[in-house]
């Protein structure tokens, strides 16, 4: 079948073929969207979305690695703790002054950064196989591992950027646009773009899929069933460090309470986007689209004033619960 | 009252002119069946004979599509799920029914627990099943767990919880596939003394010599079809076994092709022993069809997991084309040109809720793109080379593998392995549960994949199917190899002695 041959095909499934879990987190959004704009005008403004768009970045890629660890049929529930504790190793490394010339420094900085958080999604991975711990009381153990040498770090206070020229050289790393578009926005497009090819589009992700959706199937396949599951968590561990090369530059300062319940934001993030927690079906626009659900969820709340902000958690704990609902009596339709 | 007495007993379950269909495929015609108090009943027959389902229809796990049970000469409706149970009719399956972690007082008392106060009564339920264990000559401690206990005793427990129960008549399935020779020894032992004492026991066995020594009579079945009832007494193993099979062979199966004697040894396994297979050694040729039979429970698929490197061994050596696969590496031998083929396809075969097309590439995706970048229209290429070459027929070709029918499936997980392009196939099962249509094309898609020089082995359960399709045929038993039939010598009668322990065959 020639590729033109086989969009014509698909072309001809009706519209009732169309998968109702992809589709269902992008209907919700184009909801809220209109929710918003009949709350308050402003809302729909190019600046208040944009907004909106930059603020979840953080959620937004730390759920993309999150939908290769879920879609594998792991779970990673120690990612905040670990967002704190790299962006503290990286902000001690830039404090200790070892480089003296600022663009060397921020680079190597970077680059460190990088490779701390591979190596913590590395430990996540290979306790899980090698060690053959359940991915949920693995990853709540480095949950504390993470956040507990964090806190040592700081010595309970905070831990802050001192030098102003590196400050002032990485500030547009956050605050910074390109072409028009804010960096946080222009790196979650493009982290979406490479997770989505690599899930959909090459072996490894072929393999994620199979793994998460029957281990037995992929193992009697020669597949290696652990070195993808051990992958998955160091793609969750990449995409944590690329969050913290945002988050530094926007506060310069970390604390024992960085990153705190981010975890259970990005699974929700996740699981609205329409991926199976049980694994098997990862679907990263998905993700994306959860992610800037739970933000715009909170935006509506602040600019409509009916409901107190400080019910943000109430409400996306209500989100997550509606989501598999929805998703659930999806699949009995179908 | 008008309970029957026949011949030597009274009746307390009787089958009358049984059938049953499942999605109407008919795999019971018209059976009778009558187990008399005090007796010890033997039901045999091939795998796929009925056996199951007439057990489950007899204890109420299935209702019969036609026909009427008697129990004590009423005629009854049996209630389902295990109900049957207060009837005191009691099934004892292969896996047992016993949760790991609870105790064997807890066991014996699950779900009707005894309470005074509204209090768990733990001293009289523990002396109750402490009487029940000393009635069966058990020495297992009524306060140990489950988990800590020896199969037999695990099977006495289960045995104990259906005397608690008053079961007077007891369903047992292979209940010594899983005991050792002394195990199943003391089990026959208490077996006859509850038959003494008046209870009546169905034993579903493959076993000849077990069902000699056991039973009193045998009912034999074959094909879904009553074949005969008789003492045991009067039968030996080999009568037997002769009623269990004697079929035609239709014209279900290619002519069969016998490679050349000098023709190349593809692959050798030497020596292969594992947790359960015992010194298995064997050799195929190129062109060749290598049948294993035996058995449930034999030992074929855990030997053949293991030359695949599924699963590890303990020692021996698996050579292929000359090159030494090492152990435990189902990567290795795939390199070397090695494919299994899983009897389980539905949970080691296939991704059911995936689509045909990455179903049938997951093995094989180095051949679809590079640097691990998949290709779509390789991809839909290979599915359509593949649909025109196995005949899967799909009107949909969107579909989930979990929609498409059993045999299509199969086609699909056949295709899936033959895209990697193996020289040497395992194929276990290759027709479970599938349409004798579809059966006759698998057939002939392998007789096909030897013509074109490529060696393979086929493990089933069902023997025309080895009889008809292999040129040699290696007989498992329990563990071992202990037969390897040649020309004339594959027939269902010869197998069936190998496989039951009536002959080996001495160690070449």
């Amino acid at each position: 079948m020639s590729a033109n041959e086989e969009v014509r095909a698909i072309r001809r499934r009706s519209w009732r073929d169309i998968d109702l879990r992809a589709v269902a987190p992008f209907a919700a959004l184009i909801l809220l969207l209109i929710v918003g704009a009949l709350v308050n005008p402003n809302f729909i403004g190019i600046t208040n979305l944009a907004n909106v768009a930059t603020r979840s970045a953080f959620i937004a890629i730390i759920a993309v690695g999150a939908t290769f660890v879920i879609s594998s049929g792991d779970l990673d529930l120690s990612v905040g703790s670990m967002v704190a504790f790299v962006a503290s190793l990286m902000i001690l490394f830039m404090n200790s002054g070892v480089i003296a010339d600022p663009a060397l420094m921020l680079t190597a900085a970077m680059v460190l950064t990088v490779i701390i958080g591979a190596g913590c999604g590395l430990l996540n991975g290979l306790i899980t196989t090698v060690g053959k711990i359940e991915p949920f009381i693995a990853t709540l153990g480095t949950m504390g591992i993470y956040r507990g040498l964090t806190t040592w770090l700081s010595q309970g206070g905070a831990i802050t950027l001192r030098e102003p020229e590196l400050q002032a050289l990485y500030r547009p790393a956050y605050f910074g646009t390109v072409l028009g578009v804010p960096i946080p926005i222009a790196v979650i497009l493009a982290v979406t773009i490479v997770a989505a090819f690599i899930l959909y589009r090459t072996r490894y992700g072929r393999h994620v899929v199979a793994v998460g959706s029957n281990s037995d199937v992929a193992r009697y396949s020669g597949i290696p069933v652990n070195r993808v599951r051990t992958i998955a968590f160091v793609i969750q561990g990449l995409c944590v460090a690329i969050a913290v090369l945002l988050y530094v530059p926007r506060l310069g300062s970390t604390s024992a309470t960085t990153g705190i319940l981010w975890e259970l934001q990005a699974i929700t993030a996740v699981v609205v986007g329409g991926t199976a927690l049980k694994g098997g079906a990862g679907r990263v626009w998905g993700t994306i689209c959860g992610a800037f659900i739970l933000e715009l969820v909170g935006n509506i709340m602040l600019l409509s004033n009916f409901i107190s902000e400080y019910l943000i958690g109430a409400i996306q704990g209500a989100i997550i619960i509606i989501a598999m609902l929805v998703q659930r009596s999806l699949v009995r339709k179908s | 009252m008008n309970s029957q007495v026949g011949e030597g007993g009274i009746s307390v379950l009787s089958a009358k002119r049984i059938s049953k269909s499942f999605n109407g495929v008919q795999v019971l015609f018209s059976v009778d069946f009558e187990l008399r108090a005090g007796e010890v009943h033997a039901l045999m027959g091939e795998n796929g004979a009925g056996k199951s389902t007439l057990v489950k229809i007899l204890s109420g796990f299935e209702q019969p599509t036609s026909g009427e049970i008697l129990l004590d000469g009423q005629p009854v409706k049996l209630p389902p799920n295990g109900a049957a149970e207060a009837l005191g009719i009691v099934i004892i399956h292969q896996e047992f029914n016993l949760a790991e972690h609870l105790t064997v007082t807890e066991s014996l008392f699950l779900g009707r627990e005894v309470t005074r106060y509204g209090v768990l009564d733990r001293k009289y339920m523990r002396a109750e099943t402490r009487r029940v264990l000393d009635m069966l000559g058990s020495h297992v401690d009524e306060n140990a767990v489950i988990s800590s206990l020896a199969i037999a005793d695990k099977q006495m427990v289960e045995i104990a919880k259906a005397i608690s129960r008053d079961a007077r008549i007891i369903f047992m399935d292979e209940p010594t596939a899983v005991l050792s020779r002394e195990e199943t020894n003391y089990l026959f032992k208490q077996v006859r003394k509850l038959r003494d004492n008046g209870t009546s026991f169905v034993f579903v066995s493959h076993k000849l010599d077990e069902v000699m020594e056991l039973t009193d009579r045998v009912t034999v079945l074959r094909d879904g079809q009553w074949i005969k009832t008789s003492q045991t007494a009067i039968l030996d193993g080999e009568s037997i076994a002769q009623l269990m099979v004697g079929r035609e062979l239709s014209k279900l199966f290619p002519a069969k092709r016998e490679p050349d004697v000098d023709e190349e040894v593809t692959l050798s396994v030497s020596a292969l022993t594992t947790g359960y297979v015992q010194d298995a050694s064997f050799e195929v040729r190129k062109g060749e069809i290598l049948g294993f039979s035996g058995l449930i429970g034999s030992g074929r698929t855990e030997l053949m997991e293991s030359i695949a490197g599924l699963r590890g061994r303990t020692s021996g050596d698996v050579v292929i084309r000359g090159q030494q696969i090492p152990a435990h590496d189902p990567h290795a031998a795939n390199r070397s040109g090695l494919a299994y083929m899983t009897k389980d396809r539905k949970s080691k075969g296939l991704l059911l809720n995936s689509r045909m097309t990455a179903n049938l590439t997951l093995q094989s995706l180095d051949r679809h793109g590079k640097l691990g970048y998949l290709s779509p229209a390789s991809e839909a290429a290979a599915l359509e080379k593949a649909r025109r070459r196995f005949d899967i027929r799909v009107r949909d070709g969107n579909v989930v593998a979990g929609r498409m029918s059993g045999g299509n499936q199969q086609k699909l997980l056949l295709a899936k392995v033959m895209e990697t392009e193996p020289e040497i196939i395992i194929i276990d099962e290759p027709t479970r549960g599938i349409d004798v249509g579809t059966k006759q094309q698998i057939y002939h898609f392998i007789s096909a994949l030897a013509r074109d020089g490529r060696s393979i082995i086929v493990v089933s359960s069902e023997m025309p199917e080895v009889i008809g399709l292999c040129t040699r045929v290696a007989v498992m038993r329990e563990g071992r190899i202990v037969g390897m039939l040649e020309g004339d010598e594959i027939n269902e009668q010869e197998i069936m002695r190998y496989a039951a322990g009536l002959k080996k065959k001495a160690a070449a």
